[in-house]
């Protein structure tokens, strides 16, 4: 029995760096993991590299041009805006890397569960599911972010459940697409209990149509961060945040640049490196992201 | 046919009921109402108790549902929680102005994604596609904050050729928005194009791979003519779906685009009233939204089952 | 012959490239000439390259394929060397093509009156006028029953044979000197296939035309084809007229596929071949076939063999066709076990009815009339150790009956009991372990019914583990042994069912079923999806288990020659009803059952003398009729009002035979005319 579970165990393992070999073997791949990969360690590894703090100001040196000292010049406070554009990203990168596995578990479970299910109950909560979604999604954070504040332990939750809805969407269309399968059928008619049949058949062949959209719901969901810090809702201001170092940043363009194009440069090279990745996992793994794209 | 008509709109109708009662709700388990945002600090005792019962919030929630919901069926969403405006003349306007802006980065968008969609779907894997291709994963990705921020930057900081942020107010006629409407119509049509497109372009390869389409071929049938007579009407019917998508997107209000360029639309309204904790508002919109996004996809369902012949005679025969 | 050949193939080899860039072939150096008038039947089975050698005729490869070498002629046409718009004037005018699904083939967009006006404006001489007319005309001639009807509707709104007909009148619309036939009858019901050959002969005869016929079964090509040529891994191995070719095959290959094939005079099973076929573009020095050949030399092995000219005009791709043909045709095949045993039975069906239509909320509300059942009426006990074969063609409910024992589809009435007495619950949900266990399914397709992301041992290991809760070496050593019984080694256990060939995956899939150390089997079209060699070796297989495990197979199938070699009962079922059941000899012997004989009339066999009997339409019904006999509208027998209103009653003959007609015994016992009308 040790036998088979190491063989199955480094088949997996085996597999997912098959995976991840094919991925970095496309260009779009390659790149795209390049830049998350980058981004994970910027942002790990940040403060001990930034050569300023970055909530020092300094009233003598306010938006000042690109030179040796601040290579991407300083901002309306005189804070050195390479140092801020740095750390920028930290805060995303935690709330969104802790919601996004929630939410894929839980709309995951969910879909997977719903699709085995069929029949009324499935019925009824689809409809729920589809309500949800015609709610306009940052008006729901909007409120709940205005009423509980803006602290992780709000953030997570609420952006893990409300991305997990669609991804019940997903899950549920991936799981029907498998259940009429006939070993599906055949684990029935074996006896197999509902938990066993979602673990064991649905799990392995709706993972990798799941991953994909978890990446890609990882990338939204940064957006919808930073959107909410772009809008003021978000990150509060002494806290370095590229969404809300672009509003801030609006409105002396026209004299420091870098202080827009710095934090605008990092944002979107984290969201189209995470894009280019899961478009290229999403190939590697043989799954037609596009038709699935917009729910 | 007629069966399936009527239980799709039966089934749009209890999504519209289930919304209504999810936005009510949730506007209930919030802490605080309409009187503690409007009497703020001296929100407590004898004043608290006289504002709720003039503004009725004493009676029970169930009854206070059916008389909005009622109200929202007659298009009566009551008054903004200031007690000042109508809600109902607040809407109109940034509905249309709303309207405004989706119908032109529309009248862009969708035949500007469907030819590219058609043509990166025929010239698979070429130079065309593959820059398109990734031109759309790069539109479609970057925050609109920071391509609005970007578009701005250039064609009215640098090249002053735009004007960045609207200045009219919500009730000003159409006509005023222009040319300050031109950028928004850029950044919007931008994302919906590169959605569309990939939908397209996945869609016209699995149709140019098909059965149907070889056979045209090996029956002599010209290439554009296997294109267009055989392959697009296949290929286009699943564009309706995410056409309806980005419809209801666009309505729903783009909060951020909006706010970028200062448009008095339906988001701005949305923040607007989210940041003066106008509750009242903030639910009329929402359900707006809401019944508009049922409402576009449902329209969307109805239109592809009565373009697709084989919807269309599957339900018939079923009856 | 005589006259120059209308299709010249010359030396044709196409091929892909590779994962590692190499150049994979999947034609090698291929010769074909097909002359005006003469018909050539292309014979191989998946993976021999004949639907890749039929399209290349058209100046056509599939996306991904290159030529590499040779020249393809039409008309004296180079098809390769031609501009778009000269390949557009032959195909679909003076070179058509009858696609393999006909259903996929035809645009579902356009109505098919359009498309046959497409073809004709495209190819046809007519003036614009007259195309409807014409396309009615051409309709008409493929026997189609109301052509104005037809021309109006889209191609998901006719039956199989009826899309199978439009494909062949929009093929003739470009009045066609040479026709192209890619499997154009497989996955048709048995009598509609029968049809649609009869009316492919007449037409064939009446214009004149050549035809070039791809198809995987001999007895397709021996209905239709004066010469054949037999494809391996991508090379022709045999050619030469059909009668001989079928009667005297004089490579190796040839006659280990003739003798896979189940006949219906055969009382052994079919002889398999063994080994398998290389994959396409798998390295090769010598005879493609030599692996699996029992007369290869060394000689065979070290170089490419040549064709040769062999005897009655034959030319064979082997160095030893004059051993071969010196040994005795067809071989025999294990016998089928018998091992029925008395005591009570091991399964009884009693009075069993399926509905899969439930009435909605809406039907309850507007009052419509209750669906008619599915499956109705089914009675039967199956003794210990006994084969029921269930037969009919699609929609007859033979696999609705296997979901219904199985436990996956609630019956609407009836019972199902185990040991003649114990009644089993309705659904899977209420059975318990141990009922669960003594009834195992096999699926039709193992690509199915195999999780692809599980190893064969993972797959092994869930009944294993379920039923009799095996666990480390126990569980292991179980395994092996299961896959020994299957004839496939211990190396299999790690390996996903994708690096599995379609036989062994079927294997993997027998023997899961036989992990739980099953009392009844059911088998539900196991062979179907394989090609015949293998099928043979499946069915080796299923018989050889039988004889070790004592089980009781119910086998559906809707090839009556399988079920012929293998059951010991046979029911035969229309619509979800009876029809005629009893011992196998009784069945398929008289007296019978009008649609028995219509099924066993429209069987195709490898043989030249063999022509079907076409006794009835094969207009398939869409739902059985409310009441009286279920072939009420196809019966070439119909008596009259009684067929339409009352069930028909059993009428039993000896050893349990039962024919449900209302006919008198006598008039079962006597053959029917030929001659049924072509709907």
């Amino acid at each position: 029995m040790s036998g088979v579970a190491q063989a199955r165990s480094s088949g997996r393992m085996q597999r997912l760096w098959c995976v991840l070999r094919d991925v970095a073997a496309r260009p779009s791949g390659a790149v795209g993991l390049s830049l998350v990969g980058f981004h994970i360690l910027l942002a790990a590894l940040g403060p001990w590299l930034v050569p300023y703090d970055t909530g020092a100001m300094s009233s003598g040196e306010m938006l000042e041009t690109p030179s040796m000292a601040h290579w991407m010049g300083t901002d309306h406070l005189g804070r050195d805006i390479a140092s801020r554009v740095m750390l920028g990203g930290r805060e995303a990168l935690i709330v969104t890397g802790l919601a996004t596995p929630l939410a894929m578990l839980w709309g995951g479970f969910t879909g997977l569960a719903l699709g085995l299910a069929g029949g009324r109950i499935d019925e009824a909560m689809m409809r729920i599911v589809d309500a949800f979604l015609s709610l306009p999604g940052i008006l729901i954070l909007l409120v709940l972010v205005m009423t509980f504040g803006t602290s992780n332990a709000v953030l997570v939750p609420t952006l893990g459940f409300l991305f997990g809805i669609p991804i019940i969407r997903v899950a549920r269309a991936a799981t029907h697409e498998v259940i009429a399968r006939d070993f599906v059928a055949a684990a029935r008619a074996r006896g197999h209990g509902a938990m066993t049949i979602i673990a064991v058949e649905l799990l392995p062949n709706v993972r990798d149509t799941l991953m994909v959209e978890g990446a890609m719901r990882w990338s939204w969901m940064l957006l919808a961060f930073s959107s909410l810090s772009f809008l003021g809702f978000g990150v509060a201001p002494p806290t370095p945040d590229w969404g809300l170092m672009i509003a801030d940043g609006r409105i002396y363009m026209s004299l420091a640049l870098w202080g827009v194009l710095g934090p605008v440069i990092a944002l979107s090279s984290l969201i189209v490196g995470i894009n280019l990745a899961a478009d290229a996992l999403a190939k590697s793994l043989g799954i037609d992201r596009a038709r699935k794209a917009v729910i | 046919m007629l069966t399936l008509l009527l239980r799709r709109l039966v089934l749009g109708a209890i999504t519209v009921v289930i919304v209504s009662l999810l936005i009510f709700a949730g506007v209930e388990a919030l802490p605080g109402d309409a009187c503690t945002a409007f009497l703020e600090r001296e929100a407590q005792g004898a004043l608290l108790e006289k504002c709720r019962v003039d503004l009725g919030l004493d009676r029970s929630a169930f009854t206070r549902y059916f008389e909005w919901a009622g109200g929202a069926v007659r298009g009566d969403f009551g008054m903004s929680a200031g007690g000042t405006e109508r809600i109902a003349t607040l809407v109109t306007d940034r509905l249309k102005n709303s309207a405004l802006l989706a119908a032109c980065a529309l009248a862009v968008g969708v035949p500007l994604a469907i030819l590219l969609g058609v043509i990166t779907g025929l010239w698979r894997d070429r130079p065309v596609d593959l820059i398109l291709s990734t031109s759309a994963i790069l539109a479609m990705t970057i925050p609109e904050f920071v391509s609005a921020t970007v578009l701005i930057l250039i064609f009215s900081v640098w090249l002053r050729w735009i004007p960045g942020i609207v200045v009219a107010p919500a009730d000003y006629p159409i006509s005023a928005f222009f040319p300050e409407i031109i950028l928004p119509i850029i950044v919007l049509s931008m994302v919906m194009t590169a959605h569309i497109l990939r939908m397209v372009r996945s869609s016209v390869i699995e149709v140019m791979a098909s059965d149907f389409v070889q056979m045209a071929t090996l029956k002599g049938v010209p290439y554009w003519q296997v294109v267009f007579r055989h392959a697009l009407p296949s290929a286009l019917l699943p564009a309706i779906n995410v056409v309806a998508l980005t419809v209801a997107w666009l309505l729903g209000g783009v909060v951020v685009i909006e706010v970028v360029f200062n448009y008095p639309g339906m988001g701005r309204m949305m923040i607007d009233a989210i940041s003066d904790r106008d509750l009242p508002v903030v639910q009329a919109i929402t359900l707006i939204v809401a019944v508009t996004y049922v409402g576009v996809n449902l329209t969307a369902d109805i239109l592809t089952m009565l373009l697709n012949p084989r919807l269309r005679t599957y339900h018939m025969r079923r009856r | 012959m005589g006259a120059s050949p209308l299709i010249q193939i010359k030396g044709l080899s196409v091929g892909f490239t590779g994962l590692s860039g190499r150049t994979l072939p999947v034609l090698h150096d291929v010769d074909l000439s097909v002359a005006r008038g003469q018909s050539v039947g292309l014979v191989g089975e998946s993976g021999s390259g004949k639907s890749t050698l039929a399209l290349a005729a058209m100046g056509y490869l599939k996306s991904g394929l290159r030529l590499l070498n040779g020249t393809v002629r039409f008309d004296g046409h180079d098809m390769f060397d031609q501009r778009r718009t000269g390949l557009e004037a032959i195909r679909g005018g003076q070179l058509g093509l009858v696609p393999q699904n006909a259903g996929q083939s035809l645009t579902p967009t356009i109505r098919i009156g359009k498309q046959m006006a497409e073809a004709l404006r495209l190819h046809s001489p007519l003036p614009r006028a007259d195309h409807r007319a014409r396309a009615l005309e051409l309709l008409e001639q493929v026997r189609l029953p109301d052509p104005e009807a037809i021309y109006r509707r889209y191609a998901h709104e006719l039956s199989g044979g009826q899309q199978q007909r439009v494909a062949i009148a929009m093929a003739l619309a470009g009045d066609p000197d040479a026709l192209l036939l890619d499997e154009p009858t497989t996955g048709l019901d048995v009598t509609t296939q029968a049809h649609i050959l009869d009316l492919l002969r007449d037409l064939a005869q009446a214009r004149h035309m050549a035809m070039l016929y791809v198809s995987h079964d001999l007895g397709v090509i021996a209905r239709t084809c004066d010469r054949v040529m037999v494809m391996y891994a991508g090379e022709v191995v045999l050619e030469g007229g059909t009668r001989d070719v079928l009667r005297a095959p004089v490579h190796p290959y040839a006659r280990g596929l003739l003798a896979s094939i189940p006949k219906l005079a055969d009382t052994h099973l079919p002889v398999a071949l063994e080994g398998r076929p290389p994959a396409p573009g798998e390295g090769r020095t010598g005879c493609a076939f030599a692996p699996r050949c029992a007369l290869a030399s060394d000689e065979c092995r070290a170089a490419p063999v040549a064709m040769q000219t062999a005897a009655r005009g034959m030319q064979a791709r082997c160095l030893h066709h004059e051993r071969v043909a010196a040994l005795p045709l067809g071989g025999t095949g294990a016998a089928p076990v018998h091992t029925v045993r008395d005591g009570p039975p091991a399964l009884a069906l009693e009075d069993l009815a399926v509905c899969y239509a439930r009435p909605g909320f809406w039907d309850k509300l507007t009052g419509a009339a209750p669906p008619v059942a599915t499956v109705q009426g089914i009675t039967t006990q199956i003794a210990r150790g006994e084969t029921l074969g269930l037969v009919g063609e699609s929609g007859s409910g033979k696999s609705t009956i296997l979901k219904a024992i199985a436990g996956l589809l609630a019956p609407l009435a009836g019972t199902i009991a185990l040991d003649g007495n114990t009644p089993l619950p309705p659904l899977v949900a209420a059975r318990r372990p141990a009922q669960l266990r003594r009834v195992q399914l096999i699926f039709q397709n193992p690509d199915d019914s195999l999780n692809p992301r599980h190893s064969v041992a993972q797959i092994l290991a869930q009944p294993l583990k379920l039923y009799h809760g095996l666990g480390g070496p126990a569980l292991r050593a179980r395994q092996e042994a299961l896959l020994e019984q299957v004839r496939l080694g211990a190396h299999y256990l790690d390996r996903l069912p994708r690096q599995l060939s379609g036989g062994e995956k079927q294997r993997v899939a027998i023997a899961r079923a036989f992990a739980a150390d099953p009392d009844i089997v059911l088998c539900d079209e196991v062979t179907s999806a394989l090609d015949v060699s293998v099928q043979a070796a499946v069915l080796e297989l299923l018989n050889d288990l039988k004889a070790a495990a004592a089980a009781t197979y119910v086998f559906v199938s809707h090839d009556l020659a399988v079920v012929h070699a293998l059951a010991d009962r046979v029911a035969v079922l229309y619509q979800g009803r009876l029809c005629e059941i009893g011992p196998t000899a009784a069945v398929y012997g008289r007296p019978s059952h009008p649609y028995t004989e219509v099924l066993l009339g429209a069987v195709l066999e490898p043989d030249p003398d063999a022509a079907p009997r076409l006794l009835t339409n094969d207009a398939a019904d869409l739902a059985p009729p409310a009441t009286g006999c279920p072939f009420q509208r196809r019966c070439p027998r119909h008596m009259g009002a009684v067929c339409d209103t009352e069930v028909p009653p059993p009428r039993s003959g000896p050893d349990g035979h039962v024919i449900y007609c209302h006919l008198p015994a006598e008039a079962l016992e006597a053959d029917m005319a030929p001659g049924g009308t072509a709907s």
